[in-house]
């Protein structure tokens, strides 16, 4: 690798981002033969990434790193090592067959473009995620996967499942992320150092810090939700509602990986201990018999592979949870041969649906004839997922059961769980990949026939990968598996693979169980389905229902607390308001004893005097108004004299200023006493009145005290100073008051204009809310006049 | 308040405010004025247009939503802000262009352009508020 191609390397992982920007363009030029030019971007990283293959091969690792928040030891920067690489090929490479295949999946879609866009942010996202090598950028990279994934699981969003199931997805993987973002904050906190290349210099920085507890929870929290770990499994088979190239994508090689990933990258900082090698295979493997369980009870092809994405999710914590060199091994081939197979399978299961119409398996049959190609490469997909001869898939099995069997105690309890798991995973896949193809044709709501080459590009080129990958075992071992074995141990790591068993020995005895096991629960299908079916309609309670209930519960907490704390009446937030503030102004007097001395007597003039006089009567015609619109009007007399005030004393812009807001706020306030039908006059018993006035005068004394006191300080002059002095030279303005908003403070100005904005819509709101009961009255009279007013409107 | 007098005199009234509104916009950065009084002036113009002879004819004028104007004077005002990035200055530093305009020296720059933004800001938000409340159920 040359310098300027490891510098690219930015850009091929931020390229995405561009493409995202383009595809809608593209898509609305080319439409759905737009595919093949975005997927050339995805090629670009996957060629990008293949140049690294030689080198990381031979234990080389690469740091690309460009300034970002620098005083916050915040980089742009990420590693290429042999787990990042696989990866990154990974989700480059599959993701180039997704783009086609949604091409072709979408065709005609009116917001194709749209969906491009939003698999090219996600594919950005999890580029940045599975390179990150700063721990703010991997986690910002992890959120952005968390975001992107809610867009394209809620791609539908007409569908109320469509929308329960991104919000759902979010809330479970944004809620594990922020435990994720504590955890790295406790490690950037702990260890001082924020590269995850550093830390793993020092392996053991962690362990020793007395701080692994904490830390191991929250990553585990992170890692678990992403990668749908039992009990957080739920929101896997509901994102099934997205368009198939999601799935697809989402559930083969990347978003669910992006927890086993970072399982994978922390294993030699925080794996190998007691903790570790307990929960991690505990909550595995549950997740694994779980995942298959009730996969075997599903008849739709999605939900089927869903499950057993679960499940697969479950097998690869279980085997990253033992620490075993060997178990690890297996993980890193079963990763690599489930991306290859997953990917392949959701394709043919939406290619199937697409065409035939339907994804369930008991109306589906003898579309063999009908889709030879599609036919052909789900037996490929489906062989390796069974784990048969002479596929990837195979070799994956071998090496795992020969880790499981080294896993010390609890050797053979994981080996029986793995045994179990994937004799119903060659259950599921069988069903999936040979019963819609195999058997008396059966009528479908569509006339079957074979998709385009959009659609069976990608299931083909993905299982014959899997088959290419295990015959050139040599090759794919030195390549891939070991370099990125050494990531996950921390240490050089030799493989030595071989497609055909060297020796006869007990994980072949035990992959040959697996199958006689699996062939005899295929057979007996039906009535599993029934029985599981039973015992979950039996239980009766699921965390897919807990969710809800959650939810529900979150909801009406929070109402309970904003009808306590916001009551809804305007007079109690008035008077809370208020004596809020004279409490505020006048108790740091009181308690410090800082009043102010009592000025002498100023030396006015008698036209000064007279404009004080003038707001002094337009306080006692407030107070003496019989109508409120009056007493508004009256108000307006003493701000205009303050204005006049300000101009007499030589500051024009604020006299201006308050000119105009004095008009305004006496225009706006007669203008919502007109529509809010109040009566005109103040009916309120005496004591009321008294009330309010005593807290009106708190207030009032308090400002005013408050503002003598402050006048009565030294005067600093330094700012003012410095602005006279420069308004002139460095703004070319005279005008200070105006520089200062526009050019030395400018910042704040544009926080303030923001906030005026915002108020602005905001009132409005409130102004259009206030119609709403009228309309439920009368409701058709209602909706005509405000359709009328938003025509006017418009 | 629609007397026949009042609704006379306020559409040249109010084409009189907005016009001092936009003077008082652009002498601000010399002589009191700025953005934030021109606008609060033309949002009382636009107000009692809306008193005098209802709000649907103001809303027609306007030709936009106020809303949409203010946030097109926020955008504006964060726009003015980029020209010194380009210079590799900080955000917000000011730019100033200096021409002759027959026999006047013209200045123009991004502090101009800035407080033109708060202007619609102000204008709008305002505007806005007073023109929902102007505008009666019979309306």
């Amino acid at each position: 690798m040359t310098t300027a191609a490891i510098d690219t390397t930015i850009l091929a992982i931020l390229a995405p981002f561009a493409a995202a920007a383009v595809a809608p363009i593209a898509t609305k030029v080319l439409k759905h033969n737009a595919a093949w030019l975005l997927a050339l971007v995805p090629a670009f990283i996957f060629f990008h990434f293949a140049g690294f293959v030689a080198a990381v091969s031979e234990g080389q690792t690469f740091v690309i790193s460009r300034e970002w928040a620098p005083s916050y030891g915040i980089n742009l920067s990420f590693f290429v090592d042999g787990l990042s690489t696989l990866f990154a090929l990974l989700i480059s490479g599959i993701g180039t067959f997704i783009i086609l295949y949604a091409g072709g999946y979408l065709k005609g879609h009116p917001q194709q473009g749209r969906f491009f866009s939003f698999l090219f942010l996600f594919m950005g996202a999890m580029m940045g995620l599975v390179t990150g090598n700063n721990l703010i950028t991997l986690f910002i990279f992890w959120e952005l996967t968390s975001i992107t994934s809610f867009l394209l699981i809620g791609f539908d969003h007409l569908r109320a499942a469509s929308r329960r199931a991104a919000l759902q997805a979010l809330v479970v993987t944004g809620g594990g992320g922020l435990a994720l973002l504590a955890g790295f904050v406790l490690i950037i906190g702990v260890t001082k150092e924020i590269e995850m290349s550093v830390l793993l210099q020092n392996p053991d920085i962690i362990k020793n810090s007395g701080w692994y507890l904490p830390i191991f929870l929250l990553v585990l929290g992170g890692a678990f939700t992403k990668s749908a770990q039992f009990p957080f499994h739920f929101w896997l088979p509901n994102a099934m509602e997205a368009p198939t190239p999601v799935s697809a994508f989402l559930h083969s090689a990347t978003m669910v990986k992006a927890g086993v990933y970072l399982l994978m990258r922390m294993h030699p900082l925080l794996g190998d201990t007691a903790l570790w090698t307990t929960v991690l295979p505990l909550f595995g493997g549950v997740t694994l018999l779980v995942g298959t369980l009730l996969a075997v009870r599903q008849t739709d092809l999605k939900l089927m592979l869903a499950y057993t994405t679960v499940a697969s999710l479950g097998l690869l914590v279980m085997l990253v949870g033992t620490s075993v060199e060997k178990a690890l091994e297996g993980a890193v081939l079963y990763l690599l041969a489930h991306s290859l197979f997953k990917g392949a399978l959701f394709m043919v299961a939406g290619t199937v649906d697409h065409e035939a119409g339907t994804r369930d398996i008991t109306r589906l049959g003898g579309l063999k004839g009908a889709m030879p190609v599609t036919f052909t490469a789900a037996c490929l997909a489906a062989f390796s997922m069974c784990g048969f001869f002479p596929f990837i898939g195979f070799i994956a099995k071998e090496v795992l059961y020969e880790g499981t069997l080294e896993a010390g105690s609890g050797a053979l309890l994981i080996t029986a769980t793995a045994v179990l798991g994937n004799a119903l995973m060659l259950v599921i896949a069988a069903a999936v990949a040979i019963k819609p193809f195999l058997g008396a044709k059966v009528e479908t709501p569509k006339h079957a026939h074979e998709g385009p080459v959009m659609l069976f590009a990608g299931p083909v080129v993905l299982s014959l990968t899997g088959l290419v990958a295990a015959v050139m075992t040599h090759a794919t071992g030195t390549l891939f598996i070991g370099p990125m074995l050494s990531s996950i141990t921390g240490q050089p790591a030799e493989t030595e693979l071989h497609l055909i068993p060297a020796h006869i020995a007990a994980p072949l005895f035990v992959s040959l169980g697996t199958f006689a096991l699996g062939i005899l629960l295929y057979f007996q299908l039906n009535r599993l389905r029934d029985l599981i079916s039973g015992i979950l309609t039996a239980i009766g309670w699921g965390p897919d229902k807990g969710f809800d209930q959650f939810v529900a519960g979150l909801v009406s907490l929070s109402n309970g607390v904003t009808r306590f704390v916001q009551g809804g009446k305007m007079q109690t937030y008035m008077t809370l308001t208020f004596v809020a503030t004279a409490v505020a102004v006048l108790l740091p007097r009181y308690v410090t004893g800082g009043w102010p001395e009592v000025p002498a007597m100023p030396d006015y003039t008698f036209y000064e005097w007279g404009i004080l006089f003038i707001a002094a009567i337009g306080l006692v015609a407030v107070l003496v108004a019989k109508t409120r619109l009056t007493a508004i009007v009256s108000l307006g007399i003493q701000g205009f004299a303050v204005a006049l005030i300000f101009m007499l004393f030589g500051a024009p812009d604020l006299s201006f200023t308050q000119f105009m807001v004095e008009t305004l706020s006496v225009v706006i306030l007669a203008l919502v006493m007109t529509r809010l039908n109040l009566n005109p006059r103040d009916h309120r018993p005496f004591g009321a009145s008294v009330i309010s006035a005593i807290i009106a005068a708190g207030v009032g004394i308090g400002m005013g005290l408050t503002l003598m006191a402050v006048t009565q300080q030294p005067f600093d002059s330094r700012l003012s100073d410095f602005f006279a002095e420069f308004s002139r030279t460095v703004a070319h303005g005279r005008n200070i008051v105006n520089v200062i908003i526009v050019d030395f403070r400018g910042f704040d100005t544009l926080g303030e204009i923001s906030v005026v904005v915002l108020t602005g819509l905001c009132v409005l709101a409130l102004i259009r809310v206030r119609t709403k009961p009228e309309d439920r009255l009368t409701p058709r009279a209602g909706t005509e006049a405000r359709n009328k007013k938003l025509e006017a409107r418009r | 308040m629609r007397t026949i007098i009042f609704r006379t005199v306020a559409p040249y009234l109010t084409a009189l405010m907005v016009l001092f509104s936009i003077f008082v916009l652009l002498r601000g950065h010399n002589e009191p004025g700025g953005g934030f009084i021109g606008g609060l002036i033309a949002a009382s113009a636009l107000a009692i247009y809306g008193i005098a002879c209802g709000v649907a004819p103001v809303r027609r004028a306007i030709v936009f939503h106020p809303m949409s104007i203010s946030a097109f004077g926020l955008f504006l005002s964060a726009l003015a802000g980029l020209p010194s990035l380009l210079l590799h200055q900080s955000y917000m530093t000011s730019q100033w262009i200096s021409f002759p305009f027959f026999d006047v020296e013209v200045d123009l720059s991004t502090p101009m352009v800035f407080d033109i933004g708060v202007y619609l800001v102000v204008v709008g938000a305002i505007a806005s508020i007073a023109l929902a409340l102007e505008e009666r159920e019979s309306d």
